[in-house]
């Protein structure tokens, strides 16, 4: 009985696709986008944590916690990576709730193709840092690199 | 057919029930009292480490052979560790006297620069050393912050915490093993090498 219980609800978090998963981050492998140059291009990323645990926002409000980080090393074109709105969670280490993402969440970028780059397959690269805590402890840092495949066309 | 009325006393008991376990609903869980004392002759002894401390200095865990040790793995991105900090700087202040030490080791990974604004601002009063990979696989791998060992005087693993537990909790054990007489010179020496402790973490 416990083992089935164990197996569905590690199934709930184990969606097809998963580029990469750790021990409370799923994030699906990108899917190919394409795009015109001389356009911008919206690209939205879906992440999900266990049940329990959080991350700190990209702006969190103590500088000694580790920010959300989603960087793009896409060369000319230019990449502005927008985040979520945060919710707000009480901790026992902050007399003011905590602004954190958890659950599922999407981190949407916008490309903006300039009209020079050359039409063909671009395999953008991208790094995810993140740093997870539930209620009563946290997990060390960690970055999760990923590649964006990018189509250009005239 | 006849409604028989509910006496009002009834009414406000169930009401005020019914307003308690909405309020005991939404409250957060409590830190739990996690007070558990490893039996003596269940207790492993504490592999050594070599690790510097701010000044430089090297710190051996063996040379607090002797003492009751709070042996804690913190980072100063850690938000439970920032709750138990005040704690151990009070159990520093209050039992240093009897043969007690904390102990705690940082394992940011920026070290220094990390560690020392924040040591400073939080005017943490006991030792604190930098912490790393081997350090971490000699405990069974140390990942989950806080993680908080608690060695008795002859360097034995008398209790291990992985996240935040009660002030209580750890205070009880820490009197407990002071209280407790000491063993004859022949048990629990402090080891150069762990690999068991995956097996202690009961918590």
């Amino acid at each position: 009985m416990l083992f089935a219980i164990l197996a569905a609800s590690s199934l709930c978090f184990a969606p097809t696709n998963v580029f990469a998963q750790t021990s409370v981050l799923l994030m699906p492998k990108p899917e190919p986008v394409a795009a015109k140059a001389g356009t911008t291009v919206e690209v939205k990323l879906p992440l999900q944590l266990r049940e329990g645990y959080h991350m700190n926002t990209n702006m969190p409000p103590d500088p000694y916690l580790i920010p959300l980080r989603l960087t793009w090393d896409s060369g000319p074109i230019s990449a502005e990576v927008v985040y979520p709105k945060p919710e707000l969670h009480k901790v026992e280490f902050s007399a003011a709730p905590l602004p954190v993402f958890s659950g599922r969440f999407e981190l949407l970028t916008r490309f903006k193709v300039p009209a020079s780059v050359q039409p063909g397959l671009v395999n953008i690269p991208g790094k995810l840092r993140y740093q997870a805590c539930n209620d009563r402890m946290c997990l060390p840092p960690k970055t999760v690199e990923l590649t964006l495949p990018v189509s250009v066309s005239r | 057919m006849q409604v028989r009325k509910l006496p009002v006393s009834l009414i406000r008991r169930w009401a005020l029930f019914a307003a308690a376990v909405a309020i005991l609903a939404s409250c957060e869980a409590p830190i739990p009292d996690n007070f558990h004392l490893k039996a003596v002759n269940e207790r492993k002894p504490t592999p050594d480490f070599n690790l510097k401390d701010a000044t430089g200095a090297n710190v051996k865990l063996s040379d607090y052979r002797g003492k009751v040790v709070l042996l804690n793995f913190w980072a100063t991105w850690c938000g439970p560790c920032k709750v138990e900090i005040p704690w151990f700087m009070d159990f520093e202040r209050t039992y240093k006297d009897r043969n007690f030490a904390v102990l705690g080791v940082s394992m940011d990974e920026d070290g220094w620069d990390a560690v020392k604004p924040y040591v400073e601002e939080k005017k943490m009063n006991y030792r604190v050393v930098l912490g790393n990979d081997q350090v971490s696989t000699l405990f069974g791998n140390v990942d989950s912050l806080p993680t908080t060992i608690v060695i008795d005087r002859e360097g034995r693993i008398a209790s291990m915490h992985v996240g935040l537990v009660a002030k209580a909790t750890y205070q009880k054990e820490i009197e407990k093993l002071l209280e407790a007489p000491k063993d004859g010179p022949k048990t629990g020496a402090v080891r150069d090498s762990g690999g068991e402790f995956a097996l202690l973490r009961s918590h």
